[in-house]
């Protein structure tokens, strides 16, 4: 509560910062009978920023390392001896049980005297920084406020200042999606390499038995981590999707491109990206609730024995899935070929689908190519439809009616659960993300490229 | 040149002639094919929803048993709920309280249930018939009648026509989901319970009533008849919130940073790609960031709705700021340069003339990605939140689980024939809303659409 | 045929009209034996607006004919008449009769395949195929089945060529794509295109608009060659062009087909007003 007040009386001031640079550059331009370079509300916000942001980062600064500080400090006050006695887990609990007495919440039978003694200490020491923290982060905007209110003057380029402070801000929330990567690349990086220390990156991308057993069976017990039968699962169900998805994606967004009149176009196209809208889980139970009973029931009617989960029921599902993105991205590239290339084909006495087959489509062709790739690495990247509907078989074979393991559904199966980083059981979840997402990252990369390249064909 | 161009005429007109008819064949089977394809596309959406609706919506109705309950004085044996004293601590007020509460939880409120049960069949039961009768009701009840009492202790020695949810196997015998020519040994119920549900049916005392649990409850392992969404809702919710009040300012400026003031060079071509490539990053990847970043790094709490807000935020970014460079760049230039003309300054233009015009396409994008983010379930499943919580989460550092992610824990629950139709009811739920958001963007879009 | 006749200084000029008929008239003579196409009260509707006022017009089998104008006059919407390429426009809407040898081409029965395999298109822009100029050539008669074996093919594409004067330019680079050729060369790529399905009529909407001049001069000259065994009907902005080239030119305005006449008529003798004040160069 006392962060929010301190917040509060933050926000305040700038308020106050505000109204007396406001008032102050009136009175400068009033009194010297001179134009001010700004208008004064520049000002206002130029002394608000400086009586502000110092503050702030301040109290961000603080924030971040205080807790830790007092920690440091309250474990120092501790007996010696009970702290050598401890391993790191007790240690956290005592620290947590102080943290309880400290903040009045209490713990069970009350606490022991060393405990209290802590206690009492932390609370001290943490009032101590409230209040240092509150006159520290005062004087400092009140400081920021003076210095700036003096500076006033016709000459103070106060708009020039407040916009740089605007342009760097945006800037850096467009720096957040390199972070992003970078925290994507890295943190996976970081986790896969400490998984290669357990397992040989040769026995993990070349391995083709997939058996992890559990990481409480011991450190004696280590089991096999062969990427092989899973890159498989993933390929099967991805390829079943895009042969679902691709024919009927790419046909209808050729009838509603070319044939289809603008009533249906305005009924039929809304529906149709419905289906992109809808989650993934949704998918997942429409997969394990329809679609695989319904193949189970061909199965018994051909006499061949489907499984309710299998690689086709999960595909299937996925196809369906990326219909609309195939339909939506191919129509957008279809509509992009230019009328006169039609118009050269039709005027020759092609008819219709001749013209899309002979001239539109291979025309369109890098385009459509890109998008394609586009919908494989959704395909290969998507999680929740496998997990429900795939199997999770983490075997070899070529029957895509048998139950599979993608790489997606691993990820969750290695790290839903007890969250223990220091296992390869746990580890090889990152060392598989890193290999989705190199793969999807070559995918998304040249299907871009590919898009990229043709739309500048046709501009 | 053999031919003359009389000949080559004549030649070509016999010739087309001739196979204009396999051609037209050919065009009809193409254009139909298409239209095949259109029709596959609605006719799977059209399964989809009639399996989801057909499904879900008898959810929203459950097997309720209405029954007389007499607070019996003999069985209710407490002495007043304690207050709070001057000068007493919060730990021993706590203390105290606690003690009370144990005292509440031991009084045998099935017994009550029994005993109304038994005035509701007009017989005695006896007590090895227990099993059966208890059966009936879900187990949750008990909890529910004393948290009644606990709110109003006035009704000791009162008796009361209490609304009570029947248990789910009474729910999947009365709605027909499972086949009622099954041998007893593989029926859910027993012969004596289905008996008594048949009486019960027969007097009104057990029948259909809308399900307010699947709203107000949180999720339940032990009565799963009262298993409901409060708790991923109010999670989704909270997330939703960090979503909105993260990705959206910071998408946006980062937008307009790049579409308005950033320098065309490697530096901008290379955040250009990587947004794309973002936007294409499997939402698993986003999961596995958490994990190891906010939850290992930084020691967020595991399970919270502020993790997911900030995974989803991440994933949910690219969207936005696709969308709204897209709206920026559909504002002619005209206007910016009839703003620089006039001597306004490339922020104030942007700020006073292009944002606002660009408003209705940003919103619509934001809506998107927001709705987008509100289905996501795999990367929740990184960070935890497909744990079991029983209660609803007060602020988003509690633990809490998340509406995609509780069809997900309902579709896996062993108990098929009850759950598929209460998975299918969330389905509706979560569809529900993100429909309407899309809507929302749809009207958005349509009310404010500018033509230059 | 005699090209020097149609120099440019002879067309537009306020010679008398006593001198400019005797040239006129031969060519129109030689032409006039048989109506190719012909339009009876043509009305053309884009949605509800009316682009086309009931037009009459007949087409000479082997003429060049012209059609000029100020922009929006209708002149390139009535040409996509005549092989139904207004078709493709959804809002489009033809009422009257255009009949191709006395026989009616908005009629029920009759086939637009067949229909644009006699009367051919050339457009404003170079269109070629994104494919090698082989085959872009050989697409027309690939897709009506007109050549039985690859010899076949390969001496339609060969004559095509040659007709459209491009043979010598580009027989070393058969399998290039043709739209790596210069625009001039493009246009008589796609003239060729034309050519190889043998139509008996070309129409040409604008076909030296995006062409610098001496690329403008190479397919005025074709067209010339051409017109001793096609009937060809083009579309112009420019006057002296149609002067050049045309036997024949008509005078759109404001969707009515204001007058049509020999060439030299047109421009040295107009009978209304409207077309005086056009090509005097009061509007347009």
């Amino acid at each position: 509560m006392s962060n929010l007040a301190l917040i509060a009386m933050l926000l305040m001031l700038m308020a106050l910062a505000y109204h007396l640079g406001l008032t102050r550059s009136r009175a400068v331009a009033s009194h010297r009978d001179v134009r001010l370079h700004s208008r004064p509300g520049y000002y206002g916000t130029l002394v608000a920023l400086w009586c502000g942001l110092p503050a702030f980062a301040l109290f961000l600064l603080w924030s971040l390392f205080a807790a830790q500080l007092v920690d440091t400090l309250v474990v120092q006050q501790l007996p010696v001896d009970l702290v050598a006695s401890l391993s790191d887990r007790e240690l956290q609990t005592l620290m947590r049980r102080i943290a309880a007495l400290a903040d009045g919440r209490g713990v069970a039978g009350g606490g022991s005297p060393e405990e209290l003694a802590a206690a009492a200490h932390m609370a001290r020491l943490e009032t101590i920084g409230q209040l240092s923290l509150a006159a520290v982060t005062a004087v400092v905007a009140v400081v920021g406020l003076v210095f700036a209110r003096r500076r006033i003057s016709p000459h103070w380029q106060a708009r020039n200042h407040v916009e740089r402070v605007i342009t760097i801000a945006l800037g850096a929330s467009s720096a957040i999606a390199i972070f992003t990567t970078i925290g994507i690349v890295l943190s996976m990086l970081g986790e896969a390499l400490r998984f290669f220390s357990f397992i040989h990156p040769a026995d993990f991308f070349f391995g083709t038995v997939w058996n992890p057993r559990f990481s409480s069976a011991g450190a004696g017990a280590q089991g096999q981590f062969g990427l092989l039968p899973l890159l498989w699962g993933t390929l099967m169900v991805s390829v079943i999707a895009l042969l679902v998805a691709i024919p009927v994606g790419l046909m209808t967004a050729i009838y509603m491109a070319e044939y289809a009149s603008p009533w249906l176009r305005s009924v039929a196209k809304p529906i149709i990206e419905i289906l992109a809208g809808i989650p993934t889980i949704v998918y997942g139970f429409f997969a394990l609730t329809v679609i695989g009973p319904f193949l189970s029931m061909l199965g018994d009617l051909v006499g061949i024995n489907i499984r309710t989960t299998s690689a086709m029921t999960a595909g299937i599902a996925m196809g369906i899935m990326i219909i609309p993105f195939v339909s939506s991205l191919s129509d957008d590239i279809i509509t992009q070929v230019p009328k006169s290339l039609r118009d050269g084909a039709l005027g020759l006495g092609a008819t219709k689908s001749e013209t899309i087959r002979q001239v539109v489509l291979p025309a369109a062709l890098p385009g459509i190519v890109g998008a394609f790739l586009l919908a494989a690495s959704r395909a290969i990247g998507e999680t929740m439809i496998v997990v429900l509907a795939a199997g999770n078989n983490p075997v070899l074979h070529a029957n895509p009616f048998e139950a599979v393991s993608t790489i997606t559904v691993t990820i969750v199966n290695q790290l839903t659960g007890d969250m223990d980083f220091a296992s390869p059981q746990s580890l090889v979840a990152f060392a598989l993300g890193l290999t989705l997402f190199v793969i999807t990252l070559g995918l998304n990369v040249i299907a871009l490229v590919v898009v990229r390249k043709y739309r500048q064909q046709y501009e | 040149m053999t031919l003359s161009i009389e000949q080559r005429r004549e030649h070509r007109l016999t010739t087309i002639e001739k196979s204009l008819a396999r051609r037209h064949r050919k065009e009809n089977g193409f254009r139909r094919l298409g239209l095949a394809a259109v029709l596959a596309g609605l006719t799977l959406v059209t399964i989809l929803f009639a399996s989801i609706l057909t499904k879900g919506i008898p959810a929203f109705w459950q097997a309720t048993l209405y029954t007389e309950i007499h607070f019996d004085p003999e069985v209710i044996d407490l002495p007043p709920a304690p207050v709070r004293e001057a000068g007493e601590t919060p730990y021993a007020f706590n203390e105290r309280h606690t003690q009370w509460m144990t005292q509440v939880g031991l009084v045998n409120w099935q017994s009550l249930i029994d005993a109304s049960l038994e005035r509701a069949l007009g017989e005695e039961v006896e007590p090895r018939q227990l099993r059966d009768l208890r059966a009936l009701v879900a187990s949750g009840e008990r909890y529910a009648l004393r948290d009644r009492f606990i709110a109003d202790p006035s009704l000791l020695g009162d008796t009361v026509t209490i609304k009570m949810l029947a248990g789910a196997d009474v729910d999947v015998w009365v709605k027909g989901n499972i086949d009622r020519d099954l041998p007893d040994a593989r029926q859910q119920l027993s012969p004596q319970s289905r008996a008594w549900i048949d009486v019960l049916q027969d007097e009104d005392v057990l029948r259909q009533s809308f399900s307010t649990a699947l709203f107000v409850n949180t999720d339940s392992r032990s009565s799963l008849a009262s298993a409901g969404l409060a708790g991923a809702f109010m999670g989704s919710l909270f997330m939703m919130l960090v979503v909105i009040a993260l990705s959206v300012p910071i998408g946006v400026s980062s937008a307009i940073y790049l579409e308005e003031f950033a320098p065309k060079n490697r530096l901008t071509d290379l955040i250009e790609i990587n947004i794309n490539n973002l936007a294409a990053v499997p939402s698993i990847v986003f999961g596995l960031l958490g994990a190891s970043i906010f939850i290992g790094y930084l020691g967020l709490p595991i399970s919270a709705p502020l993790v997911g807000g900030l995974v989803l935020t991440l994933m949910t970014l690219p969207t936005i700021i696709i969308a709204t460079r897209a709206s920026l760049r559909s504002i002619p230039p005209s206007i910016r340069q009839a703003a620089l003309g006039i001597g306004a300054s490339r922020v104030q233009t942007v700020f006073h003339h292009v944002l606002p015009l660009a408003l209705p396409g940003i919103l619509t994008g934001s809506i998107l990605g927001v709705a987008q983010a509100l289905g996501e379930t795999a990367p929740l499943l990184l960070i935890g939140m497909n744990a079991f919580v029983a209660n609803v989460p007060g602020t988003p550092l509690e633990q809490s689980t998340a509406l995609p992610v509780q069809i997900y824990l309902w579709q896996g629950n062993e108990l098929r024939n009850f759950f598929e139709a209460r998975t299918s009811a969330a389905i509706i739920v979560l569809l529900g809303l993100m429909l309407s958001l899309n809507a929302l963007a749809i009207w958005l879009r349509k009310k404010f659409e500018t033509r230059w | 045929m005699d090209t020097s006749t149609h120099s440019p200084s002879q067309a537009p000029s306020a010679a008398t009209p006593s001198v400019s008929l005797g040239n006129g008239e031969s060519r129109i003579s030689r032409a006039k034996d048989k109506v190719k196409l012909k339009a009876e009260s043509v009305d053309v509707f884009y949605g509800d607006t009316q682009a086309i006022k009931s037009i009459d017009l007949d087409i000479f089998e082997n003429e060049v004919l012209a059609f000029i104008g100020p922009s929006g006059c209708g002149k390139s919407t009535f040409l996509r008449c005549l092989n139904r390429m207004n078709d493709t426009i959804d809002i489009c809407r033809v009422e009257g009769r255009i009949t191709l040898d006395g026989k009616d081409i908005y009629a029920p029965e009759r086939d637009v395949v067949l229909l644009r395999a006699q009367v051919g298109i050339v457009f404003q822009k170079p269109n070629p195929f994104p494919k090698s100029i082989y085959e872009n050539i050989a697409y027309g008669p690939r897709l009506h089945g007109l050549a039985k074996r690859k010899a076949e093919l390969d001496d339609i594409v060969e004559s095509s060529l040659r007709r459209a004067g491009l043979w010598e330019e580009v027989k070393d680079r058969l399998d290039k794509p043709g739209t790596g050729l210069s625009g001039g060369q493009q246009q008589r790529l796609c003239i060729a295109r034309t050519v190889a399905v043998s139509p008996d009529v070309i129409l040409m909407d604008e076909p030296c608009s995006a062409l610098d001049p001496i690329a403008t001069a190479k397919v005025e000259q074709l067209i010339d060659e051409l017109s001793e065994s096609y009937t060809i009907v083009m579309v112009t902005h420019n006057m002296q062009q149609a002067a050049r080239v045309a036997d024949r030119t008509a005078f759109f305005h404001m969707g009515d087909l204001v007058e049509v006449d020999s060439t030299d008529n047109i421009f040295t003798n107009p009978q209304d007003q409207r077309t005086h004040d056009y090509i005097t160069g009061r509007f347009g």
